[in-house]
């Protein structure tokens, strides 16, 4: 097997005034190359933590306290913040939760879209023109030459997601971040984007952090996926095995919880509490454990 | 095209209504107020024959209303009467002040913008460190010191102790006046005489700082506010991710979405530059209206002053029109008519 793209190890990460709160308790998680991996979790999981950790834009007052992403190698955490910049700006992009504020509203479609091309690639306007055309023609916008001149408020919800996957797979990156790209759209939208978001990765082989809370958008879209609780992983593996065969009482309550659309007439079940209070203790115990041998 | 008619039509009419109300109150303020302009202009000796000789040429004798609609008719005919203490035509005395405090107005606002615009992108740069505070310290003294104070310190220090700017007039006044224009400043650089160009640049350096230092104070304060709330939204972290530096975050993404609050903070702070422009004119001698305008109320010279204040009121209505269009033309959601 080829080293993998994307190698996070014991990654731990804390808040608080002396680092006091876990916020990720030594995660673990490798993606190879053309791959979807789903990072699956409720509120406060950590999930979203792992993705920004990955792009270096984690908020102030969270550090991380030990552990490593490496990227096809280097080490991200070790690299000063402009060579970071330089690395990650043209091999590792972002598709955002809300479309809506992710378009800067003071400028154009072409000037978001192409900027990232003309400073990386270093095309000319002319050159870098026509690629935001092909992009756009790639995530099935309609009447692009109008598109490209209008300003973000005047495109739907729908089309400014598409005009952020496309520029999202502008660069030809080896990664891209997906931040619940699908939780701010209605579900009619949703699936489009889902399928989109697959074709292009498939088309340009890229490998992709599918951050979610929904166990339905996993089984769509995710190869892999690591489930996620109070910064701990709960289990992971591909998601063939993890939805068939769930070895974690935590996934099986999850999925008992989810609406199936292939079993109608089943009930929905909430999380029993007993699954949440066996999970606290699991990671009190970790915990326990992690501070004896310190 | 389309909003942009429509908001200078709406504010043309606006505009009118004001200075009528402008004129009105202004007209009835200085009937009002103490102090009689024949007493100024005549010795302490004069006959009552003579006052009243010289109260009815100027139309003092008349009614209130007879007197407004005469110089009213006379403003609209493009004759704003005759100036009491200096016996020369309002209008032409107008035309040749008015253009010495619009270069100087202007280029206090446009240092101000300059200045302010730097300080605020820079603070917003080194936010989080100490030298932000460093910024925001040199900011709140900036905001406390009024023009006039500003003003008699830059006397004191660039005038007398370390004298390297000429503290009073507009030029080196044997130089002559080589002018077929009163733009002084913008004549002698189109016509290419850099010398006198510098010469009056340095005339205009104290009294310009000492105007613009308090409006670039308060357009630091509202822009870099605004920057950095424009920092944390989403489409700024997008930019991050795409890699690119925090200069280019800051001017390329946020600053323009910034500016809108700022210009229409800075179209209010303006109005009160020019009336700024009265005590900082006097403390320089610098023959622009300001100057004129205390002259003009010391020797209670009804008509000027009239003329006077009717110019102050076109300038404010026309800053606030021009900053109402810059705010159309910067927001694209107003551009569109939304």
């Amino acid at each position: 097997m080829t080293a993998p793209l994307l190698s996070i190890s014991h990654l731990n990460a804390v808040t608080g005034r002396n680092g006091e709160t876990p916020i990720l308790r030594d995660v673990s998680l490798d993606i190879a190359a053309g791959e979807v991996h789903g990072l699956v979790g409720e509120s406060g999981a950590g999930k979203s933590t792992i993705a920004k950790a990955i792009l270096g834009i984690l908020p102030r007052g969270i550090r991380i306290a030990s552990g490593s992403i490496a990227l096809e190698g280097v080490d991200l955490l070790t690299l000063d913040a402009s060579s970071r910049r330089k690395l990650l700006g043209a091999t590792v992009s972002l598709i955002p939760q809300d479309p809506l504020t992710a378009l800067n509203p003071g400028r154009r479609i072409e000037a978001q879209l192409t900027d990232g091309l003309r400073l990386w690639r270093g095309l000319s306007a002319a050159d870098a023109r026509l690629r935001a055309l092909q992009l756009l023609d790639e995530v099935q916008m309609a009447e692009p030459e109008r598109v490209m001149k209008a300003f973000p408020h005047e495109l739907s919800g729908g089309m400014r997601q598409r005009v952020l996957i496309a520029a999202a797979f502008a660069l030809e990156p080896k990664l891209v971040i997906a931040d619940e790209p699908t939780t701010a759209l209605d579900v009619t939208v949703q699936k489009q984007i889902l399928r989109l978001i697959r074709a292009m990765q498939e088309r340009h082989g890229t490998g992709v952090v599918f951050v979610t809370h929904d166990l339905g958008v996993v089984a769509q879209i995710c190869d892999r996926a690591t489930l996620l609780y109070m910064g701990k992983t709960m289990e992971q593996g591909r998601v063939k095995d993890l939805l068939d065969a769930p070895r974690h009482p935590y996934t099986r309550a999850l999925m008992d919880a989810c609406p199936r659309y292939d079993q109608p007439g089943r009930g929905l079940a909430p999380v029993p509490e007993t699954v949440f209070a066996d999970c606290r203790a699991e990671i009190a115990a970790f915990d326990r454990e992690r501070a004896g041998h310190v | 095209m389309r909003v942009i008619a429509a908001v200078l039509a709406k504010r043309i009419g606006m505009a009118i209504v004001t200075l009528f109300g402008v004129a009105v109150v202004v007209f009835l303020l200085l009937r009002v107020a103490p102090g009689d302009p024949v007493a100024m202009m005549i010795g302490a000796g004069a006959s009552a024959a003579d006052v009243a000789e010289l109260r009815a040429r100027y139309g003092l004798d008349q009614p209130l209303l007879v007197q407004f609609g005469i110089w009213l008719a006379g403003v609209l005919r493009g004759d704003f009467g005759v100036s009491i203490s200096l016996h020369r035509d309002v209008l032409e005395l107008l035309s040749e002040r008015l253009p010495a405090t619009l270069e100087l107005a202007t280029a206090a606002c446009a240092v101000a913008v300059g200045l302010g615009g730097a300080i605020a992108i820079a603070g917003t740069l080194v936010r989080g460190r100490k030298a932000e505070a460093a910024v925001d310290g040199v900011n709140g003294l900036m905001l406390a010191v009024p023009d006039f104070v500003w003003a008699l310190a830059f006397v004191l220090v660039l005038g007398v102790l370390w004298p390297v700017l000429p503290l009073s007039g507009r030029m080196d006044p044997s130089v002559g006046v080589p002018f077929v224009s009163h733009f002084y400043l913008i004549e002698s650089l189109l016509r290419g005489r850099f010398a006198i160009a510098g010469d009056i640049v340095a005339h205009m350096v104290m009294p310009v700082l000492a105007l613009a230092l308090p409006l670039a104070a308060v357009i630091v304060r509202i822009l870099k506010e605004a920057l950095s709330e424009a920092m944390m939204q989403d489409y700024v972290l997008v930019a991050r991710v795409k890699g690119f530096s925090e200069s280019r975050l800051v001017i390329g993404e946020a600053l323009r979405n910034a500016v809108g609050p700022t210009l229409a903070l800075t179209g209010v702070q303006f109005t009160f530059l020019i009336g700024g422009t009265v005590i900082v004119e006097r403390i320089f001698a610098y023959p622009g209206i300001g100057a004129m305008a205390i002259d003009a109320v010391i020797n209670r010279d009804l008509p000027l002053i009239q003329g006077l204040v009717l110019v102050f009121g076109a300038l404010f209505i026309l800053v606030n029109l021009a900053v109402d269009l810059g705010a159309v033309a910067l927001n694209p959601r107003l551009r569109h008519g939304g």
